[in-house]
């Protein structure tokens, strides 16, 4: 595989990360994403690590790094789906993923932007179609 | 040196029967009563580790037990003291099993060459050593039995002692019972992570009432879960801190930031339905009337 | 007595090198009957050891032994390279996450996940980490 496949689903993108990651795939995915975003006015992200039995902080670097530029071009990122051993493992690992929002599935992950997003669109704009 | 090895192994021989039957008489004597199935089998035991002794001292000498000659009766001797430790002999009980063969063998080399002091003193020296370490060998088989048990019944023990429970549809509860070290805080976080995923739950509960010590490493293991839980897109609360327990963590300088923490499970609880947008009311007296008439 | 009853070497020249150190290591940490979790700790271990072999190193080699002690099993992974080698091992031991370049969480993580951590490093003479998990 030599781009991992970004789903569009309403106002957010879906990726799911299924492969062993190397770095050019996530230069790539990173590249990806970015122009995507800004394409389709993204306001959020959600990346789906239920496949992904090893997280090591290059995985980590990446997810942190994606949050962050999504950040800039004003889209939420949630991380969802991450398996206990792996959770277990990053604890212990020392790494917090900080700054990096996480929900159990897709679905519950969709539900985070979506009330993350409400609250900010209260604030700009009362006429919201939440 | 080759000589005197086949001596051991013909005397062997030679005086197999005497050797025998002197020998179950001493471990008769240095056991608790066997019932007449066990003496059957002792009787048999004893013949089949003397031809397996018999042989491994031709073929691999006297020198050292460890070789591979003497894998028989290595082997044998850990299934028997496998046996001997789930039948609740005693240690020294399975031990004297060798150490009682040492008389009858003495008594036949004196027979043999008894005339030839120095030939006698080196021979029996020579067995009194192989016995020895045969012996020992027998004990350590017989204690990594007793510790295979031991440790079985603990992991047993471990499995059983942390439920994860589900208070509400989307909260769980994990009420900890004694002491939270390092092994047993592994099982415990996988089993609520993993309850986790099952039950698609948003909120755990970890409750600490029965927990007696709360030290820094127990506060860590807390720590740990909590963050796993996070990761995975569940907050946990910690309830039952005790005045002590809340002191302690307070002296220790633990950080117990970002973590919901309440005296209570039931205070938890309450947190965790509020958080998930519920809430519990009482029926008035005409709802409650209205409810009971259409049932 | 520690015995080494099983050895595989493995080149890590390239970034799929690493997935193939990875996978390897899984299949032997499921051979050795390892649960899940530890599995994953070994697995993520090998990870991070084998990407500072080839982001720091240069290059290197990943040996794979199976132990044996007298009441348990383990799994022993080496890492070798010939690459300017860490001047300092204590900060690098104790360094925390940094994003970007430096060696970040890869050896004190590594260190954390194992139950025996060696490591031996000079600045110009390569480096050799070796970590062991026990069954």
């Amino acid at each position: 595989m030599d781009r991992i496949p970004i789903l569009k689903m309403g106002e957010y993108l879906l990726i799911t990360i299924q492969v062993d990651m190397h770095d050019k795939l996530a230069i790539t995915l990173q590249n990806d994403l970015t122009e995507q975003i800004v394409r389709y006015k993204s306001k959020g992200i959600l990346i789906d690590i239920s496949a992904l039995e090893i997280v090591d902080s290059f995985i980590g670097r990446m997810l942190g790094i994606i949050a962050s530029m999504s950040r800039l071009l004003d889209a939420e990122t949630v991380v969802v789906g991450m398996q206990p051993a792996v959770a277990i493992t990053l604890v212990e690992l020392g790494m917090s993923l900080k700054g990096i929002r996480t929900a159990l599935n897709v679905e519950k992950g969709m539900a985070v932007l979506r009330s993350s997003l409400g609250e900010a669109r209260y604030y700009s704009d009362s006429s919201s179609e939440f | 040196m080759e000589a005197t090895h086949s001596k051991l192994a013909q005397i062997f021989e030679k005086r197999e029967q005497e050797i025998a039957q002197s020998w179950l008489d001493r471990q008769a004597a240095g056991t608790r009563r066997m019932s007449p199935a066990e003496q059957h089998e002792a009787v048999r035991q004893s013949r089949e580790f003397l031809l397996t002794l018999r042989n491994a001292i031709q073929s691999g000498g006297t020198e050292s037990t460890a070789g591979p000659a003497w894998m028989p009766v290595r082997e044998f001797l850990t299934s028997f003291s496998t046996a001997r430790a789930k039948g609740g002999f005693t240690p020294t009980e399975t031990a004297s099993f060798i150490f009682s063969l040492k008389q009858p063998l003495f008594e036949a080399l004196r027979k043999e060459i008894g005339a030839d002091a120095e030939a006698l003193a080196n021979e029996t020296w020579r067995a009194t050593e192989l016995l020895d370490s045969l012996g020992l060998y027998t004990s350590e088989a017989f204690q990594k039995t007793r510790e295979d048990t031991i440790a079985r019944q603990q992991a047993e023990l471990l499995e059983l002692s942390t439920p994860v429970v589900q208070l509400w549809e989307g909260v769980l509860a994990l009420p900890l019972i004694g002491t939270l070290d390092s092994s047993r805080t592994q099982v415990v976080m996988q089993n609520l992570l993993d309850a986790i995923v099952k039950t698609r739950s948003d909120f755990a509960i970890i409750d600490i009432t029965g927990v007696p010590v709360v030290d820094t490493l127990v506060a860590q293991h807390l720590l740990k879960t909590v963050a796993a839980a996070r990761l995975m897109g569940a907050e946990c609360l910690i309830s039952g801190i005790r005045p002590q327990i809340a002191q302690t963590i307070i002296h220790l300088g633990v950080d117990l930031a970002g973590v919901i923490t309440k005296a209570t499970l039931a205070d938890a609880f309450a947190i965790a339905m509020k958080k998930m947008g519920f809430a519990v009311v009482r029926e008035s007296k005409e709802q409650k009337n209205k409810t009971a008439a259409e049932a | 007595m520690i015995r080494v009853l099983n050895s595989e070497c493995l080149e890590i020249r390239t970034s799929e090198d690493v997935v193939a150190v990875r996978q390897a290591v899984r299949k032997k940490a499921v051979a050795l009957g390892f649960g899940l979790v530890d599995q994953t700790k070994v697995v993520t271990a090998s990870s991070e050891l084998a990407r500072n072999t080839l982001d720091h190193g240069g290059g290197g080699t990943a040996r794979l032994e199976i132990l044996e002690n007298d009441r348990r099993s383990g799994l022993r992974l080496i890492f070798e390279d010939q690459g300017p080698g860490i001047a300092n091992i204590e900060q690098a031991l104790t360094d925390g996450y940094t994003s970007g370049h430096g060696m970040g969480l890869g050896l004190g993580g590594s260190k954390r996940l194992s139950d025996e951590f060696e490591i031996e490093s000079q600045p110009g003479a390569g480096t050799r980490v070796s970590i062991v998990r026990w069954r």
